[in-house]
């Protein structure tokens, strides 16, 4: 080792910062409030642990998983919480296409009419639960039963008559822009070349969707799925200040459940044993997209 | 950015989408400047004339004040924290990765990735035993966990992509690694910050997970506070309107700003 080299080596040495000591508060506090309480939550779904009744605690080994997996009412709440994200999945990211390809196109007042389209992802859930459930979902004052008797129709309780329906309708209207900027985003990555050089060719615009702009999208389109699915499996204001998790059970999803039994009868072990599969089904997700993000993290600079 | 001039037609429809899109919103603002009477007419009144009784209304109620503050004190509160504990940590990242660095990075997205279900029995009990129950600053603290990966993530990309010399200069000038980041760093930082701030602002603004369980009267934030009209049942829907238009408005126009930050936000790079 040179002369130079070896003060080069020890003057970065010196100047590194510490970068542990950096990088400690925002781990620990991770740490303190997402690893250790899940933890716990794995330690109390092992476990007999009801608030009403807190001195009879106890190992009870899988009986808390058992007692889901044997109630209808936790397939109910699976198989609305799959029906619940399956259909808003469909109807985002084929709304949010549509919208993207209209909002990239050139004309007059775009950014203006994008912004407008793109609202409804700002508003507070519980407010988007009020605004359909009251102002347009009413049966009697609501506009859409307006609506219905203008076109000779009776008017629906929609809520009670089709309640899942109406959520998805709901959710979905929340999620379209999110679904919609990140298809923009991966639009205008494509090459205007390509574009044109299919238009020489004598491609029409549907051919032009399908086979160049399609294809381009489909890691966009992969991610939207994803993320989505990631947020959408935690859904809860838009039931909770909607319907309540009802008519019965239909809409009660898998998140709507957990706080029925956590907060509602105070069976903490029951609960915990619910949120275990909640995570471990969000997981199956999410190591796809990690994936994802890892590998773009390892492919220079984003 | 596209070159081509559409056709009339998909123009026209492009209009229609947005105005079909924002019409719920529209709508509830309409009904923020109707009286209960106009609210809930049938059929439905477009126009009328604008009164601002039930804003007044709805604002001047005792408690509205409380409820408008926690939700001041809980977004920019855990903005501020989050930003506090992430600067520090995307700028070690960011500007002497090691080997491990992908992987911690990696593992604070994934954080996010948790269902809130899956620590909110732990954190109600603990929170509980430490009376931080109903406590605005603990729902901050909360949020700034829920958002800490996101601005990291944020403030990340942003400083990989500041020049290194920069920094060298100043080290070698014999900064310390505070002075760098505050004098250096953060003054070449705006954009980053501010979008940062902004998405973190906008996520903790429009909560109700946490904030519906962990707070009550005292605490709880216009997420909560709007929620209680779930049970109104038709009698108040302009005051409803009105403290709701309150609530979501500086959000929605941050959102506006905010559009291309929260791609990059909430994707953590993964849509380029």
């Amino acid at each position: 080792m040179t002369q130079t080299q070896a003060l080069v080596r020890s003057k970065t040495y010196r100047l590194r910062p510490n970068t542990a000591a950096l990088l400690a508060p925002a781990i620990l506090l991770l740490v303190v409030f997402t690893q250790i309480p899940f933890v716990l939550t794995l330690y109390y779904s092992f476990r007999r642990f009801n608030l009403l009744n807190p001195e009879r605690q106890g190992f009870v080994g899988l009986e808390n998983f058992h007692s889901h997996l044997t109630d209808p009412i936790f397939w109910t709440a699976v198989q609305n919480t799959l029906v619940l994200v399956g259909s808003v999945l469909v109807i985002t990211v084929l709304m949010g296409l549509a919208l993207a390809v209209l909002f990239y196109q050139d004309f007059p007042g775009r950014g203006l009419a994008r912004t407008l389209a793109i609202s409804p992802f700002f508003v507070m859930p519980v407010v988007s639960a009020l605004i359909w459930k009251n102002m347009l979902m009413h049966p009697v004052y609501g506009l859409f039963a307006w609506l219905a008797q203008r076109l000779g129709q009776e008017p629906i309780d929609w809520l009670a008559a089709y309640p899942m329906q109406s959520i998805v309708l709901m959710v979905s209207w929340q999620w379209t822009p999110f679904a919609m900027l990140l298809i923009l985003t991966g639009l205008q990555s494509l090459s205007k070349e390509q574009l044109e050089a299919a238009k020489i060719d004598g491609a029409n615009a549907w051919q032009e969707f399908r086979y160049i702009i399609v294809p381009h999208l489909a890691q966009t389109l992969s991610v939207v799925v994803m993320l989505e699915t990631i947020f959408l499996l935690t859904i809860f204001a838009e039931i909770y200040a909607s319907t309540s998790g009802g008519p019965g059970l239909a809409t009660t999803t898998l998140p709507y459940l957990i706080y029925l039994k956590a907060f509602g009868e105070y069976r903490i072990g029951v609960a915990a044993a619910g949120a275990v599969f909640a995570v471990i089904l969000a997981n199956i997700v999410a190591i796809f997209v990690l994936r994802l993000i890892g590998r773009n993290l390892q492919g220079g600079r984003t | 950015m596209s070159t081509r001039r559409p056709r009339w037609e998909l123009t026209l429809l492009a209009y229609l989408a947005a105005g079909i899109m924002f019409f719920p919103i529209f709508w509830l603002f309409l009904t923020g400047f109707k009286s209960e009477a106009e609210a809930m007419a049938i059929p439905p009144r477009l126009f009328f004339s604008p009164t601002l009784e039930s804003l007044y209304e709805a604002v001047t109620r005792s408690d509205y004040g409380r409820h408008f503050l926690n939700s001041i004190i809980s977004a920019l509160g855990s903005t501020l924290l989050a930003l506090l504990l992430a600067v520090p940590a995307a700028y070690a990242m960011a500007f002497y990765p090691t080997p491990r660095t992908p992987g911690t990075l990696l593992w604070m997205i994934s954080t996010k990735m948790m269902p809130p279900v899956g620590v909110i029995i732990p954190v109600y009990l603990i929170f509980r035993d430490l009376r931080w129950l109903d406590n605005v600053w603990a729902l901050a603290l909360i949020y700034a966990v829920m958002n800490l990966p996101v601005v990291v993530w944020t403030l990340y990309a942003y400083f990989r992509e500041v020049p290194h010399e920069i920094m060298e200069a100043a080290r070698v000038d014999g900064a310390s690694t505070a002075q760098e980041m505050l004098r250096v760093l953060l003054p070449v930082s705006g954009p980053a910050i501010a979008s940062a701030a902004l998405l973190s602002i906008i996520l903790a603004w429009n909560e109700s997970f946490w904030s519906l369980n962990l707070t009550a009267a005292q605490a709880s934030p216009l997420s909560v506070y709007v929620a209680s009209f779930k049970t109104a049942e038709g009698l108040f829907w302009a005051k409803m309107s009105a403290a709701s238009m309150i609530a979501i408005l500086p959000v929605i126009v941050m959102g506006w700003l905010a559009q291309r930050q929260l791609v990059r936000g909430l994707t953590f790079g993964a849509i380029k």
